[in-house]
């Protein structure tokens, strides 16, 4: 009977035992030189010259629609590695996740180009993830308009190289945010710039959040974690320490970060 | 999973699924989720790939543009560059070698320059494709696509690359006296063959490359041998007259000869058909298409696994 309380709950996402290896190419103790590397091709063994470092250890959790869930844990703890998994960019070793349509991570940073004017880098963008032409004609005004770029003169038109790094940080996040989610990822270090505008982009994640059906929000602020996160996961070491409503993980993270 | 797995992954949730007493393939299947990452099939990944034509063919661009764009000459390196490699191949095969034997100097230098530039566009496909993937990790590890978008985009790059420097082509042909005729139309049929054939090899060095980044170092030196070997700097039936006959043959239907080939012959007049092996145009179409469909199963075969490490 007890069930029925439930609303009906419906999985967005779910982790079953996930492992992530990553292989470091070159990586391996010993010398640099030419000749450590032509002994390291010589001697036997699995994979020479070739370092594993086991990221996530055996996660397993069911998000459900409607979820904000917050990634919490020490530096290299494993957080964005697992974001990176459940959007299926990183190949898991062992487990699997399951999702429902495709999860996308909120960032371009890596399709977009310095040497090329703004104008060109939100067109390329917005390709990159998936947006036709013609979305990005819609958005086009939006996008520029949010980044705030042409506040201090036309620089849309200017390569990005000659950007400062805010200018850069601002219309990097202007772009990602435009496009709608099913399962959206979001890793905190993204919303940088000056007071005014994390202001304006906390409000769009906020946004974002609402027209999302679950959102994962990487963050080390608390703070933050607290006013949109309604459950968290705290990673420590590649593996899952707590998973719980937000207060109760909240609390004993403090206590073990010794806050 | 088994029960077990399941079991254990209670332990740690706080929250109790109303689904309770389900494995996570069952509770996955029951509402329609799907395991992020794998691979689609083949007509899918088709259908996918033509989804992001816009992206490729904006990626391709951007990179033309941003390759050239610290420079101060800009975008007239594209052809520059090629037109120095073919000075400095005339010089030393033209003059000092000799290696025009069986060639006027009004064929022999447009002979040359087509080779070197049409060489070249097959060259800077399969380099390009060497670092399609493992170059672009960031990329493969940030945002979905298909990612045989990445090396077809790199082999389209190469494409207009090659027409920009046709023009340069053009000039030194009519230079040498070979007018625009109607051969010339053969020019079209023979760059949609050999882009096919490119975009292919660019798949294959991409999954290749991406599995091992060693490649980057070793290709130069395979790439410097095929052209030795292809004839770019002399005729291969008149150099190789002396030696047995299967040697010339072997050379002469490998696909970069006889992309060569065909062009010469569409854009030199004194170079005639007795220069083309036999059933030269089958050779071509069955380079591209072997290449072409091969290396894109090749490389779809490994989707699901690019990104890793």
């Amino acid at each position: 009977m007890a069930d029925h309380t439930f609303e009906e709950r419906i999985p967005t996402v779910i982790a079953d035992e996930l492992h992530i290896v990553y292989r470091v190419n070159g990586a391996k103790a010993g010398k640099g030189s030419a000749t450590a590397a032509l002994s390291r091709i010589l001697k036997r063994g699995e994979e020479r010259g070739v370092r594993k470092v086991h990221a996530v250890k055996g996660v397993s959790f069911v998000a459900y629609r409607g979820e904000a869930i917050g990634l919490i844990g020490s530096n290299g703890s494993g957080k964005s590695t697992l974001l990176r998994a459940i959007a299926g960019l990183l190949p898991a070793e062992k487990g699997k996740v399951y999702t429902d349509g495709q999860p996308s991570l909120l960032g371009v940073n890596a399709a977009l180009m310095n040497d090329l004017t703004g104008e060109r880098n939100v067109i390329l963008g917005g390709l990159a993830m998936g947006m036709t032409r013609e979305q990005i004609k819609e958005r086009y005004e939006e996008i520029v308009e949010f980044s705030g770029i042409n506040e201090k003169g036309d620089f849309i038109t200017l390569p990005m190289r000659t950007y400062s790094s805010g200018m850069a940080a601002r219309l990097r996040f202007s772009i990602a945010a435009a496009k709608d989610h099913d399962v959206l990822m979001i890793d905190e270090a993204l919303a940088t710039g000056d007071r005014k505008f994390q202001k304006r982009s906390e409000e769009r994640i906020r946004e974002l959040r609402t027209e999302a059906g679950t959102v994962f929000l990487v963050s080390h602020n608390n703070k933050s974690i607290r006013d949109t996160c309604n459950r968290v996961l705290w990673l420590e070491r590649g593996e899952l320490r707590m998973d719980g409503p937000t207060d109760e993980v909240l609390k004993e993270y403090e206590k073990f970060t010794g806050k | 999973m088994s029960e077990t797995t399941h079991d254990g992954s209670v332990a740690v949730s706080a929250p109790v699924p109303p689904d309770e007493g389900l494995t996570a393939a069952r509770l996955a299947e029951k509402y329609g989720l799907t395991v992020s990452g794998a691979r689609p099939s083949l007509v899918e990944y088709v259908r996918q790939l033509w989804d992001r034509r816009h992206f490729i063919l904006a990626f391709s661009r951007a990179k033309l543009t941003a390759q050239y764009s610290q420079a101060k000459l800009g975008q007239l390196w594209q052809v520059v560059t090629p037109l120095l490699n073919a000075a400095v191949y005339f010089f030393i095969f033209g003059v000092i070698l000799e290696a025009d034997r069986g060639m006027s100097r009004e064929v022999y230098i447009p002979f040359l320059v087509t080779g070197v530039f049409v060489f070249t566009f097959t060259q800077s496909s399969v380099m390009a494709g060497v670092r399609a993937i493992s170059g672009n990790l960031g990329l493969v590890r940030a945002l979905h696509f298909p990612r045989a978008s990445l090396p077809v985009s790199f082999a389209l790059q190469q494409l207009q690359q090659l027409l920009a420097s046709m023009i340069v082509l053009f000039a030194v042909t009519a230079a040498f006296g070979s007018y625009p005729d109607l051969s010339w139309a053969l020019i079209v049929p023979v760059l949609v063959l050999q882009f096919a054939f490119n975009t292919g090899l660019a798949l294959i060095m991409a999954r290749a490359g991406s599995k091992t980044p060693d490649l980057a170092q070793l290709m130069p030196f395979v790439m410097r041998t095929w052209m030795y070997a292809s004839g770019v700097m002399f005729s291969i039936p008149i150099m190789l007259e002396d030696k047995p006959a299967w040697m010339a043959s072997v050379l002469q239907w490998n696909p970069a000869a006889i992309y060569m080939d065909l062009m010469r012959f569409a854009l030199i007049d004194g170079y005639g058909s007795e220069n083309l092996p036999d059933h030269v145009w089958a050779a071509a179409g069955g380079w591209a298409l072997l290449v072409a469909v091969g290396g894109f199963v090749y490389f779809w075969k490994a989707e699901e696994r690019y990104g890793r490490g």
